[in-house]
């Protein structure tokens, strides 16, 4: 049991990388990715955010949307409505409504990782890496364990791959780079590179 | 709005000058992941462009309604709205390429120049621009995914729109296919290579450099 949890964190770390095998949350992955600072700082806010927001859709999905699941109210006319297809509307309302709950809670009780979150907590509502778990989650039909799992290994291989490319972007600005290329071209050839790197991941099973 | 825009500059200005992926890097995220065959990259083209066009519209016909406070869940609502349609005729009428083009056809919501051209144009202007401004945005994005689309599907399989174009050599022809092409790497170099394109014709696109280079210090002017 334990090794099945296991392998599904270790696969979606490195195997299913968020960024750079799906190519979700590339915006910021590429916006916010210039001081290895900063991306740490929105690296751990993501990771917490799919944490609490693709086992929350798990519980929607099985209890309010999918075909039946409205039988433990017991009324007659729910017991086989199939709800499946308002999923997308619910799924980014939890995550708009998650965010903003926790950015409520954090300044309340933790303000000091707030501050350090600032600005990045909001934006994360338009996040894909946030709303494709989910999704993920939804098409391969995973239980509530395996998506707490899935959210944590989505999140730590997201927050991976932005702070190796800060590390990397840090560098490269004393770098000499054709004009056409500076900024922008010459980080899609890096994260090209990276992604590259990673898929000598895929077909690591455990 | 001070300047009124002529409606052909709002149409055609986001495909070169003001590309939204190539210039402003947004929309990118559940782009890439479609462009190894043509065939999905189309369907992900028409449904991101249906997607942003209607929603400018629809913000801009209620933008004097909408509250400041709440805008966003407000276009998060209507966006998500139009995104379950697409997917809904999507699955209806072309089931296959739904299938293939799995969670991206939901990502459409999350997109940024959707949001974006809601939250930057059709919040500040008439419904009529609005449309245009969307319509322009959306073959923007389609242009850059359609270049991308097409030289990952002849160099990784050798056709296009699934009609063989060069035979490969698995097939008793000639052409011995890039396998990398139709891997995730692929899609980043051919988008890099773009930019570098782009930005080679028009040089006022390029950035600048965040530290100054001392003309003495490269290497070609060392030897």
């Amino acid at each position: 049991m334990f090794e099945h949890y296991l392998s599904l964190f270790i696969r979606a770390v490195f195997v299913e990388n968020m960024a750079l095998a799906f190519f979700l949350g590339m915006c910021t992955f590429i916006a916010v990715s210039k001081k290895v600072e900063t991306s740490f700082g929105l690296g751990v806010a993501v990771i917490v955010v799919l944490l609490i927001t693709v086992p929350v859709n798990n519980l929607i999905l099985h209890n309010l949307l999918s075909e039946g699941a409205l039988a433990w109210t017991g009324v007659e006319a729910l017991q086989k409505l199939d709800l499946r297809f308002l999923g997308l509307l619910s799924y980014i309302g939890v995550i708009a409504a998650m965010v903003q709950i926790l950015e409520m809670v954090l300044d309340k009780y933790v303000p000091a990782l707030y501050n350090a979150l600032g600005i990045f907590l909001p934006l994360i509502t338009v996040n894909c890496a946030i709303l494709g778990a989910s999704l993920f989650m939804v098409e391969r039909d995973y239980s509530f364990t395996e998506s707490v799992v899935y959210g944590g290994g989505a999140g730590v291989g997201w927050a991976l791959a932005i702070v190796l490319l800060a590390g990397i972007r840090e560098k490269l600005k004393y770098s000499d780079v054709p004009d056409g290329l500076k900024g922008l071209g010459i980080t899609f050839i890096v994260v090209g590179l990276m992604s590259l790197g990673f898929m000598s991941f895929s077909g690591v099973q455990l | 709005m001070a300047e009124v825009a002529k409606p052909k500059d709002l149409l055609f200005r986001p495909i070169l000058d003001n590309n939204p992926i190539a210039l402003q890097i947004i929309g990118i995220c559940s782009a890439l992941a479609v462009t190894t065959n043509l065939n999905t990259t189309l369907t992900m083209c028409i449904a991101l462009t249906v997607v942003v066009t209607f929603s400018n519209l629809f913000v801009s016909l209620i933008r004097n309604q909408i509250p400041g406070s709440i805008r966003i869940i407000v276009q998060m609502t209507i966006i998500a709205s139009l995104v379950i349609v697409v997917d809904q005729f999507l699955r209806a009428y072309a089931y296959d390429v739904s299938k293939q083009l799995s969670v991206f056809v939901g990502l459409i919501i999350t997109n940024c120049i959707v949001m974006g051209r809601a939250e930057a144009f059709a919040m500040k202007n008439p419904p009529v621009p609005s449309l245009l401004d969307g319509f322009g945005n959306g073959l923007g994005y389609s242009f850059v995914l359609l270049l991308v689309g097409f030289a990952r599907e002849l160099l990784g399989s050798g056709s296009l729109f699934g009609v063989t174009i060069m035979e490969k050599v698995t097939e008793g022809g000639w052409y011995v296919p890039n396998g990398m092409m139709l891997l995730p790497p692929s899609a980043f170099f051919l988008i890099g290579f773009l930019i570098w394109a782009i930005r080679a014709a028009k040089t006022e696109q390029v950035e600048e450099d965040q530290f100054k280079i001392t003309s003495n210090s490269r290497v070609s002017d060392a030897f």
